[in-house]
């Protein structure tokens, strides 16, 4: 028994070390001084600390724009897809309305269609109402999730009848229940969508790389795909980048993993 | 629909019936439903269902760079972008790729997974939980910053990658350089990148299996082969599959990989389907053609989705 726990337990080891050392040397990286990356073999640790590369990054490269970008965008993205889908979530579970059935596998069925497949009329419409290099237009896909909406149906399916019609008798109006006991209750998967929406927006490429055409509204990825064009040999710095882009989705994740799991897991082995 | 109106009639008449304020109340909820419903049916109709459907419109015209000054110049063209890009190398080529980063990539990524999966389930393990979170992570990095993080660890001279390999004696590759490493060096990058995803799933299912099942097997004398033969496998393999099939529609959207990585390169080795897309639309403005691409590519995914509701009702009927 005994060697085959010690088997396992390194071989968790190997693949811990397989995940964890390409992040741990982004990080060692980006705080080597200019050129000691370029080595062989690949130094692991820098021989002097430095913060050059932070601090061109911002000063000269303009890095606290393409941050203020991102985390307006996903704040703004993240705030409004919960607008957007919470009530609707919570109407198609417990509120009954002409057609909702018909309506909910209409939507159900739309699922299936990758949202890539209109980027481009999309971009059209969007340039037509002048959109285009605008937060508004970075936002735009964020309203329209019906993954978001079927995610908090799901949930609020177990929201009980018998509450809702207890307030009801009470005299509440609908939106009153709907703030006092129906959001309270949502709570967990409110903030598991909110979480989604934040990283998805933070790390989302495609929509912004095109809407966002002018150099000062880029956002972070957009941004370092540009800067790693320019600076190729610039190892370090692009390290600090990419520690600049990663650590905030990172921390984010590893502080609320909890709601993260299970409501993928949610959305994606029962639904 | 006809169930539904009647059911509706049924309860107005029950509540007209009773001398309380049912109807109204009845009609009240209806209106606040629809409120509660309104922006987020208005935005995906906008935002989302017309844009789809125009596309399939707009790849039916020659919508170019002229027509993007003057709609004047819009012309309907019928098949025409589908002829010539089935007439088109380069696309021929973007298909080419797709399919093999899917091919070896879903089963690359699956065995990662299930590997993972299997060794974190065994209770043998310590810190099981802290584990599950870290393979995780890389799931949600951004995935620009690691493909960027990833070009240096496959650098020819000084990644170290090449220099794990040189240190047993076997010869640099120019990964990212040579059209024949280039795909593998990509899925290097994604499966590192997305294994931990599938892994959770796996784990989820593996914990609904009994560990009696797993005692029993050991008393029957079942080593650890066979116990994975004949007890994890047979609970996991429906999982696996539907998991496959997902698998591929998201390798048929490939794009920031290679517009980070290679840009296509080298040789058009690594232009996948959207990143051609992306190109024929917003590099040489030709949002027809562009748009008759994605076209294709929905009807590949539809063509995996159908494929996949096919097994999982094929294996919903085993349970």
């Amino acid at each position: 028994m005994k060697p085959r726990a010690l088997l396992l337990n390194l071989a968790v080891a190997v693949i811990a070390l397989v995940v964890l050392f390409p992040l741990a040397w982004m990080v060692s990286v980006s705080f080597m001084s200019t050129g000691e990356a370029a080595n062989f073999p690949p130094p692991l640790l820098p021989s002097t600390w430095t913060l050059e590369h932070y601090r061109e990054l911002f000063v000269t490269q303009g890095m606290g724009r393409y941050l203020l970008n991102s985390v307006v965008l996903a704040t703004l993205a993240t705030i409004l897809a919960l607008l957007f889908t919470v009530p609707a979530g919570y109407a198609f579970a417990k509120l009954r309305f002409r057609g909702r059935e018909r309506l909910f596998q209409l939507l159900v069925a739309a699922l299936v269609v990758p949202a890539q497949i209109g980027t481009l009329p999309l971009f059209l419409m969007l340039k037509g109402m002048g959109l285009v290099n605008t937060y508004a237009g970075a936002l735009v896909p964020w309203l329209a999730s019906i993954f978001g909406l079927f995610l908090v149906r799901q949930y609020a399916l177990s929201i009980p009848d018998e509450m809702l019609e207890a307030a009801r008798v009470d005299g509440a109006s609908e939106g009153q229940i709907f703030r006092r006991i129906v959001l309270p209750s949502l709570k967990p998967i409110v903030v598991t969508l909110a979480l989604f929406v934040f990283l998805g927006s933070w790390n989302d490429f495609l929509w912004p790389l095109i809407i966002l055409t002018d150099q000062s509204n880029y956002t972070l990825p957009v941004a370092l795909a540009a800067l790693s064009r320019e600076h190729v040999q610039d190892i370090e710095m692009m390290m600090a980048g990419a520690v600049i882009t990663v650590a905030p989705v990172l921390i984010l994740f590893l502080a609320l993993q909890r709601y993260y799991i299970r409501g993928m897991l949610a959305g994606s082995v029962k639904g | 629909m006809t169930d539904i109106r009647l059911n509706a009639a049924k309860v107005e008449a029950e509540a007209a019936g009773r001398p309380s304020r049912r109807p109204s109340q009845f009609r009240a909820r209806e209106r606040a439903a629809w409120g509660f419903l309104a922006p987020a049916l208005i935005a995906i109709g906008l935002f989302f269902c017309i844009p789809v459907a125009a596309a399939l419109l707009l790849s039916l015209t020659d919508f170019d760079i002229y027509a993007l000054a003057d709609l004047a110049n819009l012309r309907f063209v019928g098949l025409q972008n589908y002829e010539r890009l089935f007439a088109n190398p380069l696309f021929w080529g973007a298909m080419r790729n797709t399919g093999l980063f899917a091919l070896f990539g879903v089963p690359l990524s699956i065995a990662a997974s299930l590997l993972a999966a299997v060794i974190l389930n065994d209770r043998t393990v310590k810190w099981r939980p802290v584990w599950r979170v870290i393979f995780f992570a890389p799931f949600v990095t951004t995935l620009v910053a690691t493909a960027v993080l990833w070009n240096y660890l496959l650098h020819t001279r000084y990644g170290v990658i090449n220099w794990a390999i040189t240190s047993v004696g076997l010869p640099a590759v120019d990964w990212l350089g040579d059209p024949s490493t280039s795909i593998p060096a990509i899925l290097m990058f994604v499966v590192w990148k997305i294994f931990g995803y599938n892994m959770l799933i796996f784990l989820a299912v593996l914990q609904t299996v009994p560990d009696d099942l797993y005692e029993a097997a050991r008393i029957d004398g079942a080593g650890p082969w066979s116990r994975f033969r004949h007890v994890t496998l047979p609970a996991i393999a429906p999982t696996v599959l539907l998991v496959s099939i997902i698998s591929v529609a998201s390798f048929f959207q490939l794009f920031a990989e290679p517009y980070v990585m290679t840009q296509g390169g080298p040789a058009q080795s690594t232009v996948t389907v959207l990143y051609f897309m992306y190109e024929e639309g917003f590099k040489w403005w030709n949002l027809g053609s562009a748009s008759a691409v994605a076209f294709i590519l929905f009807l590949c995914i539809l063509a995996v989705t159908l494929v996949q509701l096919w097994v999982a009702k094929r294996v919903g009927a085993y349970e």
